[in-house]
């Protein structure tokens, strides 16, 4: 009767509850609309990072990334291969070759990155090879092939099949040069990546470094599944522990901390609307208060308790704010469903998104578990706006209640 | 039996630092199956004296007891226990819950006691039968007469089959014919099923009805006296 009572009665000031409901129904709208943008924006971010530029896990020498030395080199001995062959969480991995060192086309010269790879495995742990805008992954060219940013392109203003020569130390830190023509063009959310990682194949950048076969600078691994990595790196630090194993989390710490401070911000941005609803809310209640003050006299008279009154605004608010709240989470999950599709574009904003590794159309997400906490939120809002206007009803003398008209 | 004993009852008030004692030791007893009227004009205290007999107000000093019970020592809980178990409350300005429909309103306190919904349908439309409105149940309040409200607000009082009924100007905002009605109905089940009425009013048409007349003024009673219904014959001075 409690929860009838209080549903029937928010409706008998239509305009009133439905201004308040309006208003609780935006709020949410925006604000699980901005968690579905913020956090896709962020995964965005953390998937590129993953799939192209770190993958889940990296193992390293000890002193590798501190010192980038070509020297500080990995072993590939039968320890290593079979510690990752044993671990099933472990989708692919990939080794690669990395060197400092100097790109110069006919015009201009930069500062690059080398990573050799072994295509046929990395395709298998980074999609690099899909973000190609021109020409194929290190196919197409038999010596010395080079897959290059297209914002380092520009700089060298250079094209497929372009002449580059690339100078860089080899392990005993004698100087070597070698002419690379470019085989691909890819270009990623990142212009700082590209502008500086370029990728030749593994058995040339070898012979330039005269490199041994059985070393190399970094192992990359992609797992099943986000969220085990941590569990991996834990088991391959037991089996290798002379080795630095470090998640994408670490090796990336800014991301991480994206990731962390979105959540922060989030939570910020929600409860902000929540407080201004919940005022609302508190307002339009005891606004319905000081309207029944001789109708809650009258029940209070007949014998309905106080607890019962308690209740009964108490339902009265949170069919309030539920209401509001559901339709805000419905009308929500609709657009991010639709920009899901659509995506969100902010090129206008390109260089700047660009320039820390952003996307510039972002695609919203959201899980169910936001949802829920949307609605916990929603609806303890509801509990703590009811608590004020339902003590002033309780504290009614019902004698003076009833007097008043 | 007497259903009510009230002795040197005392309700003080504080009107900007005066004291103002608005009951001056009432004394009183009510027996089971009275038709009985206290009237007064404005501000003579008869609503003081009925919120304190209805568990609404605590007196200054003095002693209500209801069925042996005495109702000033009880806490505002028990009091809220004491209300729905034992009084029913007629109101001057109907005071039904607008949202809830003429059966609704009648079952609510029976829902309060804690009766089946069964038992507590059925209870509210032979209440609502009583009283004539068994074709108006699913009416809301808004939807029914002023009269009809009023006959709705006397099938809650006495839903909870109380110790006693108390209206307080149940007819002030009634036409004659409403009234007239209204005063039947309450006669007739005062007569039939023996419901105690106490009655605040100032209106004629009530006190003629009424079995007792209790006058008040000035917060004392003036005179106490039974009558014979429908005619103004004193019957025998009680004080």
């Amino acid at each position: 009767m409690i929860w009838s009572i209080a549903w029937r009665n928010i409706w008998r000031n239509k305009t009133r509850s439905l201004v308040i409901i309006t208003a609780i129904t935006l709020g949410i709208f925006a604000g699980v609309f901005i968690i579905a943008f913020l956090y896709g924006w962020v995964q965005q971010r953390i998937d590129a990072v993953i799939q192209t530029e770190v993958s889940h896990i990296q193992l390293h020498h000890p002193a590798y990334l501190s010192s980038q030395e070509l020297t500080d080199y990995m072993v590939l001995n039968d320890t290593l291969q079979k510690a990752l062959a044993q671990q099933t969480a472990i989708q692919h991995h990939t080794t690669r070759l990395l060197s400092s060192g100097m790109i110069a086309s006919a015009e201009t010269k930069a500062g690059v990155q080398l990573i050799g790879v072994v295509p046929e495995t990395e395709i298998a742990v980074t999609n690099l090879h899909t973000h190609l805008v021109a020409g194929t992954y290190l196919e197409g060219i038999k010596r010395n092939p080079i897959v290059i940013g297209q914002q380092l392109a520009k700089t060298l203003n250079v094209k497929l099949r372009s002449k580059l020569v690339i100078t860089l130390s080899e392990m005993d830190g004698t100087l070597t040069k070698a002419t690379f023509r470019v085989a691909g063009i890819y270009t990623t959310a990142n212009t700082a990546y590209d502008e500086t990682k370029v990728f030749v194949r593994q058995q040339d950048l070898r012979r330039l470094l005269k490199a041994p076969a059985s070393i190399t600078h970094e192992i990359a691994i992609l797992v099943h599944e986000n969220g085990v990595e941590d569990a991996v790196v834990q088991e391959l630090g037991t089996a290798m522990p002379t080795l630095d194993i470090a998640t994408w989390k670490t090796l990336m710490p800014e991301i991480q901390m994206m990731h962390e401070n979105m959540s922060v911000m989030t939570a910020v941005f929600v409860g902000i609307i929540l407080l201004a609803l919940g005022f609302g809310i508190v307002n339009t209640m005891l606004m319905v208060i000081l309207e029944r003050i001789p109708e809650i006299g009258m029940t209070m008279a007949i014998g309905m308790n106080t607890r019962s009154i308690f209740l009964m605004i108490l339902a009265e608010t949170l069919c309030l704010a539920m209401v509001g709240g559901l339709v805000g989470i419905l009308l929500a999950l609709v657009l991010i469903r639709f920009t899901q599709y659509t995506g969100i574009d902010l090129s206008l904003w390109a260089a700047g998104l660009q320039a820390t590794g952003f996307d510039t159309v972002i695609y919203p997400q959201i899980t169910l578990i936001e949802i829920l906490k949307v609605t916990c939120l929603v609806i303890l809002t509801g509990i703590l706006a009811a608590l004020y206007p339902a003590k002033k009803a309780i504290s009614l003398n019902p004698s003076e209640a009833l007097r008043t008209r | 039996m007497n259903v009510l004993e009230i002795q040197h009852l005392v309700k003080e008030y504080t009107d900007a630092d005066t004291p103002v004692r608005a009951i001056d030791g009432i004394s009183l007893t009510v027996a089971a199956g009275e038709f009985t009227a206290i009237v007064g004009p404005s501000g003579s205290g008869k609503t003081s004296l009925l919120n304190m007999i209805g568990g609404l107000d605590t007196p200054t000093s003095g002693t209500i007891h209801v069925q042996q019970q005495n109702i000033t020592q009880l806490t505002a809980a028990q009091r809220i226990d004491f209300r729905r178990n034992h009084i029913g409350f007629v109101f001057q300005s109907y005071n039904l819950i607008p949202v809830l429909t003429a059966i609704e309103n009648v079952a609510l306190i029976l829902q309060l006691q804690g009766v089946s919904k069964k038992e507590r349908q059925q209870r509210a439309v032979e209440l609502l039968t009583a009283v004539g409105l068994q074709d108006r149940i699913h009416s809301r309040p808004a939807n029914l007469s002023g009269g009809q409200q009023q006959r709705v607000a006397v099938a809650r009082a006495l839903a909870s089959r109380p110790t006693f009924v108390l209206a307080d100007e149940p007819t002030a905002n009634l036409d004659s014919k409403a009234t007239e009605n209204l005063l039947q109905i309450m006669q007739q089940l005062n007569k039939e099923e023996g419901t105690t009425f106490i009655f605040s009013t100032h209106d004629q048409r009530v006190i003629n009805k009424a079995r007792r007349i209790i006058t008040v003024e000035d917060g004392k009673i003036h005179t106490d006296e039974q009558v014979v219904p429908d005619s103004a014959t004193t019957l025998a001075p009680m004080v």
